[in-house]
């Protein structure tokens, strides 16, 4: 089946199996790797992106569900080469270690920023609650969450 | 000169993480890649009666259906155990595919490769598997047994027993004369380590010459490109294994696994790149888990409470195979069952067994956690005997810090140490005699929040390893760690390391270990690694090593390029080699300091090679191989602070504290996100995680709906601290710090959990520590004092 899906401000129109998870269309169909597959129950978080502004996990999500929607991933988060103010805090408080789960953990504190935008520390950590890390223990996770909020331009 | 070394550079490696642009294997594309799926028993234990290919190698886009009969001609070798711990361990051979038998629910018995992973996997449920269920054996205490066998073709489940028990006579000695003993058992759940990236292997074949390129989501480059020839008979030098960027490993990327050796093998069959990757639901039954340990500790104590013998007999789950290092793990920790105490009579026992679970190996600690765990357990039961406090129990028993280097009643030699100042600093952080009055005064008032607070004060092995140590433990390999430095015409800096990071950010903190040594940028050092072709000798990244061998290796290729730069500048000078000093970047003749020559003159001048003295090859570069003289042995004490439910019997960790002493620090932020990630797995394995299997031995914790991975809301911001001494084994005094986080965790929360039940006297709760677990022990609680209203 065709589906037209606009990544990352791109439009993109593609033939795929009415199986196709929104993940693999990603992945394989577009091409943008960086959206990672963790587990296959949807707990781990690592394939959050960003759809019509509201954070999916995108294993849970049919490529066909997405047809006429604006999608963004991680690579579509940074412009003109500046890294978004999430991104940016991630990189100033070692907000990651191996970063396999990093661009679901960035798209889904982007989400969390655009509904909460002054949230309390127990606010990120539960808003957080989707994505698993096992390398950082989620402390500066949690303090790069705080400093984006504080940052200007927070919002996606 | 300001040095680099000590201060909080932002990783380098965050860019490409941040943006999406990193590469893990799975990202890895390649024209006309094939894809692999692996056929898994759902039985723990049975007999494959046959196995009919036909229907599935006649899907569409299969390109081979293959069994170990079809195989049995591509491996010359089973999937390596690198350490026979004993002349007679028993070591069942463990094939890429299964044949005959299956010993756990996962191994694997047939292989599809088709065009596509969906082809792939439609294929596998075309494979026709007949099995014959047999017994199998899941319990510890029965597979000790031998009342039903792992292995129907083996005669006993135990693997072997290691004992290390330098002075017998003494032990008994001490037990007979204690004044006070403790005799305890503790269970070690099985965890599953759960990096979160999945593992994953792609194998190309080069076009021509006959080599193939191995790229895998291993800790292990360099060991796994030597074991792969091995196991495959394919010449070692044909061979190049490349770990991308790896999303977490924890000890379960460090082995050789049936999938790397059957790419391998597939790939050289169908003369075509092969690829696997993971599910997570594979992953929780075909990669290692870690833990699985029943230990029986016993204390003998003076009547000041002063310990005077350790005895610990183990029993360590093995799994069902032995896979790289599984038999070693328990040895690991074996000589330090008495920690951080000055104990004088010493005994440790272990017995490997084989159950129908997935094999164990090493997961971050590896040995370590578990003795650490015991002996802290164990000295809190010994706090309750003598009638302590768990603070001045320890501090009775303490080695001192004058007493460093330590000769330990096991054998060790304990670099250096200040455990009483790590102790204060905690005690201090935490504000501990005010929560011991805030703990009275509820339980005065019968608060229905039990308060509790746990100690646990910790000392760990780094720096693996000496090799001749390692040789005495008949370990299979070395412990070395091999670096190259290169400084260009240009004078930007190439270092080649050994280590294989998957997180740890080693090319920031090598770059910053360079800049010091030579007085150059960070940012003009370039840090390469993971690649053999690249890479080309290596013992990679395991066991908080990295640092303190390969960070050593290092500094030593840095002092070979300033010993070459020192006669090439003593050549200009005209001067005497040894009247050249070097610093601030910079060469001068000693005494006369208006005279330089910067390094990148050097550099150049070594380059061009037209002005070098007789006996100094062109180029600036060096090379070491760097063998420890001993482990470092880091330290540090951790106090959790838990409150608990006496209704539901939750328990809420509202603080935990950790003072960490890993030496000298290259770089406090990564020392921080290693201790933060440490103790929180540290922290699950207390409170949340369990690899759950069944009788029959389904593992009912198979994927992470089932398996508590914390996340963020589960833990509590933690606080740390550190205290610094140096390791007088390592020139940069570093020790490692990888690991420190997990090891110390689980005692300290278990200990504040015991402490909150106390006085219902309640002295034992299982891990995890689960709300069940404690609302049962507070129900069977012998007194119900203050609690369970």
């Amino acid at each position: 089946m065709r589906v037209d899906i606009t990544v990352n401000g791109a439009a993109q129109e593609h033939e795929v199996e009415p199986r196709m998870l929104l993940v693999q269309y990603l992945r394989d169909t577009v091409g943008l790797t960086g959206t990672k597959v963790g587990c296959d129950t949807s707990s781990c978080g690592a394939c959050t992106v960003l759809v019509d502004g509201e954070s999916v996990k995108s294993c849970t999500m049919l490529a066909a569900q997405a047809d006429g929607a604006s999608v963004t991933t991680i690579e579509g988060l940074a412009s003109n080469g500046a890294l978004h103010p999430v991104q940016q805090a991630f990189h100033e408080h070692h907000g990651l270690q191996c970063g396999f789960c990093t661009a679901g953990m960035v798209m889904a504190t982007v989400s969390l920023l655009a509904e909460h935008p002054d949230p309390t520390e127990a606010d990120v950590r539960n808003g957080l609650e989707g994505n698993l890390c096992r390398c950082t223990g989620y402390q500066n996770i949690v303090k790069a969450a705080l400093a984006a909020a504080q940052s200007s331009g927070a919002r996606p | 000169m300001t040095t680099v070394i000590g201060t909080r550079v932002l990783r380098r490696e965050d860019q490409a993480l941040l943006t999406g642009t990193a590469r893990f294997v799975d990202d890895i594309r390649i024209p006309g890649m094939l894809h692999a799926k692996l056929v898994r028993s759902p039985f723990a234990h049975a007999r494959i009666a046959s196995i009919d290919t036909t229907e599935a190698a006649a899907m569409p886009g299969v390109r081979a259906v293959l069994t170990a009969a079809d195989l049995q001609d591509d491996f010359e070798t089973p999937l390596p155990c690198a350490w026979p711990v004993t002349p007679d361990m028993v070591n069942p051979p463990h094939w890429p595919l299964a044949s005959g038998e299956v010993h756990y629910a996962g191994d694997a018995v047939a292989v599809v490769v088709a065009d596509s992973p969906a082809a792939a996997r439609d294929a596998v449920e075309g494979v026709v598997v007949e099995y014959e269920e047999l017994p199998a054996v899941v319990d510890l205490e029965d597979a000790l047994s031998d009342s039903v066998l792992a292995h129907s073709d083996l005669s006993s489940n135990t693997s072997y027993t290691w004992p290390l028990t330098p002075d017998p006579d003494a032990v008994e000695r001490a037990f007979a004369d204690a004044a006070f003993t403790v005799k305890e058992r503790y269970v070690h759940q099985r965890l599953i380590p759960m990096a979160i990236e999945p593992r994953g292997v792609c194998v190309v074949p080069e076009p021509y010459g006959g080599n193939f390129t191995v790229y895998s989501a291993t800790q292990i480059p360099h060991i796994l490109k030597v074991q792969l020839g091995i196991c495959t008979g394919l010449p070692e030098h044909k061979l190049r294994v490349v770990a991308p960027s790896v999303g977490g490993g924890f000890g379960s990327k460090l082995d050789v696994y049936s999938e790397e050796v059957l790419c391998l093998a597939l790939a050289r069959r169908l003369r075509a790149p092969v690829r696997w990757t993971e599910e997570r639901g594979e992953n929780t039954q075909a990669t290692v888990h870690g833990r699985g340990q029943i230990q029986e500790m016993e204390l003998a104590a003076d009547a000041d409470g002063r310990i005077t013998a350790v005895r610990a007999n183990v029993v360590a789950d093995m799994g069902a195979y032995l896979q790289l290092v599984t038999p070693g793990v328990p040895l690991l920790g074996g000589f330090i069952y008495h920690g951080v105490y000055d104990v004088p009579a010493y005994s440790f026992t272990c017995t490997g067994v084989f159950t129908n679970c997935t094999p164990t190996d090493a997961y971050r600690g590896a040995g370590r956690p578990e003795a650490t765990y015991a002996i802290e357990r164990a000295i809190d039961a010994l706090a309750r005997e003598v009638g302590v406090d768990p603070v001045e129990i320890r501090r009775r028993n303490f080695i001192t810090a004058d007493a460093f280097p330590y000769q330990t009643s096991a054998g060790l030699t304990y670099d250096s140490g200040n455990y009483g100042a790590a102790l204060e600093a905690a005690l201090d952080l935490t504000g501990y005699q005010a929560l011991r009055d805030e703990q009275a005064t509820r339980r005065e008032r019968n608060d229905s929040k039990h308060l509790g607070i746990g100690i646990s004060a910790y000392v760990e092995m780094c720096g693996l390893a000496p090799s001749r140590l390692l040789s005495q433990l008949s370990f299979g390999a070395g412990g070395w760690e091999h670096a190259e430095v290169r400084v260009l015409p240009t004078c930007k800096v190439e270092v080649v390391t050994g280590t294989a990071p998957h997180g740890q950010g080693h090319e920031t903190s090598w770059a910053m270990i360079v800049a010091d040594k030579l007085g150059v940028a960070v940012d003009d050092v370039e840090v390469l690694h993971s690649d053999t072709a690249i890479s080309h000798l290596g013992l990679d990244t395991y066991g908080s090593r990295s640092l303190a061998v390969g960070g050593t290796a290092i500094c030593v290729a840095c002092d070979k390029v300033i010993e070459k730069a020192k006669a090439i500048a003593a050549h200009q000078f005209e001067a005497a080699e040894a009247d050249i000093e070097f610093s601030g970047g910079a060469f001068h003749v000693r005494g006369t300091p208006s005279r330089v020559l910067p390094l990148p003159a050097v550099a150049f001048e070594a380059f061009t090679a037209h002005n070098l003295p007789d006996h100094i090859e062109p180029n600036l570069t060096a090379s070491a191989s760097y063998d420890p003289e001993n482990f470092t042995f880091p330290f540090g004490v951790h106090v959790a602070v838990v409150e608990i439910d006496g209704d539901t019997g939750e328990i809420e960790l509202t603080r935990y504290v950790a003072v960490d002493d890993c030496g000298n620090q290259v770089n406090p932020l990564i020392v921080e996100g290693q201790v933060h990630g440490g103790v929180v797995q540290g922290i699950a394995q207390a409170l949340y995680e369990e690899a759950v299997y069944d009788e029959a031995g389904q593992l009912r914790t198979a994927s992470l709906a089932d398996y508590l991975v914390p996340s963020a809301a589960d833990v509590p911001n933690l606080e740390l601290g550190h205290t610094v001494t140096p390791s007088p084994v390592t020139p940069l005094g570093v020790k490692g710090v990888g690991e420190a986080g997990t090891i110390g965790a689980a005692p300290a929360v278990i200990n504040a959990v015991i402490d909150a039940l106390a006085p219902l006297g309640v002295t034992d709760i299982e891990m995890p520590a689960s709300p069940q677990r404690v609302w049962r022990a507070m129900r069977d609680a012998p007194t119900t004092a203050g609690g369970g209203r």
